[in-house]
């Protein structure tokens, strides 16, 4: 099982309905994509989000019921810095699975929040916030959730200090 | 994890029918350090706010310190009740990324570890859920058969609860001798155990008043809010990894998905004791039918080599040396793995750059997402149903925090 190049060409990646359903639905929506290792990710301009993630939960065709993940990856000292990431499952006999993906910069790293459309992505965005210093607008309770609440610092970004700071 | 007081909405209102009840960390039936802040009115529960992070350890961050062969040791200590599925989880991502596959015997194997573990956790989860509501006997057979699982882990893996069993590319060890024939006489004997259980609380007229119809969700809820498992399950919701995006071999077995529509605590039991009989099957379908050959991939580059031929060969020991020291490269991309833990879908992200250390290492936690749906089981119901439900979400919080 030799690892095969990722397909990049959004005209290749329309072969995959997820791609091909959103493109069809706003073009502006897909800045990039890729089918690498047999999982398709798909880039989302930051203002674009919640609309994706709303079109993509009440499409019937793809019917993305189940936000399985939301995490973050801190790309310092690279600009955009941050980016968020969303795992969607389309639980039912289509079985999609699907990755989206936000860039925000380092010094305004806020975007919406993902829980009017999915319920569950309320910890995950409090746990992102907490290790990362994201802010998710509209989110209902906005706190730190695995440090204590006087914390300083968020340990999961790579300019944090592994020892902490002294 | 709040220090000062919950910022509990109906707080603010300032009336002074309710108080706040603060239950745990330290409470023996929160199965950890979960704390929750009630906030009661006479008995019913009007709010609640789980306050969790006091096992917080920072896996994550570790991660991104170690190479991807340590990554397995870090993988047990999360949920630790089932170390084997979070070890499968962190090796098929890693296999993933390098685009390798365990042989067939490696797999089945992994298959056999994942279903023993998964009766272990259950039979956990069967034990402190009945002890929370009262039922103490079946705490003590519960654990006797626990005794006989974690006994096999340690004949196989060296250690009780953190057996670090899998490696990237196969597994460590061939079984020991006789070890397979001794898991056939436990398999064989089991279901007549999980009889056993069900004869002390199925028809129990006190722990079916205690868990019927307690703890409800909708479905729409329990999808809305990511749970999974016997969660999920118990909504009329038919999805099992193991069976709809099958892994490590799990297309080759037959097996049921238990699927119940009551959305109640005891759909939940009766679901996980069934599942228990299923993973009995699967079991015996892999002592049947267990392939010979190799337990590791010929990948010399990144699994160890033998002992043999480090000791004979110099290409061998080079490679070995090569790997304990440096690690060994992973090509750059990002992969999410999941697979089907008894707590719902245990995910690992994992980004690489290139080098022999993970750039990012993310685990859905199952127990995390399942957390969420607590409250809403629980508000506008008695404070004794309180623990029913912890019971029911099975929830361990070494993976809540990890």
């Amino acid at each position: 099982m030799a690892l095969e190049p990722a397909v990049t060409d959004l005209n290749k990646l329309k072969e995959h309905r997820p791609v091909a359903r959103l493109i069809e639905w706003n073009a502006a929506a897909v800045l990039r994509g890729k089918y690498d290792r047999g999982e398709l990710t798909v880039w989302v301009p930051r203002e674009l989000i919640r609309d994706v993630l709303t079109f993509l939960k009440s499409d019937p065709e793809l019917d993305f019921n189940y936000l399985a993940d939301v995490t973050c990856v801190d790309w310092v000292p690279a600009e955009p810095r941050f980016e968020v990431v969303y795992h969607l499952l389309s639980i039912g006999p289509k079985k999609f699975r699907l990755r989206l993906k936000v860039a925000l910069s380092g010094d305004d790293p806020v975007i919406e929040s993902a829980v009017p459309v999915y319920t569950g992505a309320n910890y995950f965005e409090r746990e992102i916030f907490d290790l990362f210093g994201i802010h998710f607008s509209g989110h209902p309770n906005l706190r730190r959730i695995l440090m204590p609440e006087d914390w300083e610092g968020h340990p999961l970004r790579k300019d944090y200090p592994v020892e902490g700071y002294r | 994890m709040a220090t000062s007081l919950p910022h509990i909405a109906s707080l603010e209102s300032g009336t002074d029918r309710t108080m706040i009840l603060n239950m745990g960390p330290q409470h023996p039936s929160t199965h950890g350090v979960l704390r929750l802040l009630l906030e009661i009115e006479g008995e019913s529960v009007i709010s609640m706010m789980p306050d969790i992070g006091y096992l917080h350890t920072g896996f994550e961050k570790t991660y991104e310190a170690k190479f991807y062969q340590q990554g397995v040791v870090l993988a047990d200590r999360m949920d630790y009740l089932t170390p084997f599925t979070n070890e499968l989880g962190y090796v098929l991502a890693v296999e993933k990324l390098l685009g390798i596959e365990a042989p067939p015997r490696a797999q089945w194997l992994r298959v056999l570890m994942c279903e023993l573990i998964r009766i272990s956790s259950h039979l956990v989860w069967l034990g402190t859920h009945a002890l929370d509501i009262g039922a103490m006997t079946v705490f003590l057979y519960c654990f006797r058969e626990r005794e006989d699982i974690l006994r096999y882990v340690e004949a196989i893996g060296g250690q009780r609860m953190f057996p670090d069993y899998f490696r990237v590319g196969g597994v460590a060890l061939e079984p020991p001798l006789g070890w397979l024939e001794r898991v056939k006489k436990f398999v064989d004997r089991f279901p007549e155990n999980v009889d056993e259980y069900e004869d002390l609380l199925t028809g129990n007229p006190i722990w079916q008043r205690r868990i019927k119809g307690v703890g409800i969700i909708t479905r729409e809820d329990a999808l809305a809010f990511g749970t999974g498992g016997a969660i999920l399950r118990s909504t009329g919701v038919d999805w099992d990894l193991r069976r709809d995006m099958p892994y490590s071999g799990y297309e080759n077995f037959k097996f049921n998905v238990p699927v119940g529509t009551g959305c109640d605590v005891w759909t939940r039991y009766v679901l996980r004791v069934q599942e228990l009989r299923e993973s009995t099957r699967i079991i015996q379908q892999v002592l049947a039918g267990l392939p010979s050959g190799p337990i590791k991939a010929d990948a010399p580059k990144v699994v160890l080599p033998d002992r043999e031929k480090m000791k004979t060969q110099m290409e061998a020991l080079i490679y070995h040396f090569k790997i304990v020291t440096e690690g060994f490269r992973v090509p750059p991309g990002e992969v999410y793995q999941a697979v089907e833990s008894p707590r719902g879908e245990i995910g690992f992200y994992i980004v690489s750059d290139g080098s022999p250390k993970p750039y990012r290492v993310h685990v859905r936690a199952p127990s995390f997402a399942n957390l969420q749906i607590l409250p809403k089981m629980c508000e506008g119901r008695l404070l004794a149903d309180v623990v029913a439900c912890i019971g029911s979400i099975d929830i361990v919080l070494g993976d809540v925090d990890r």
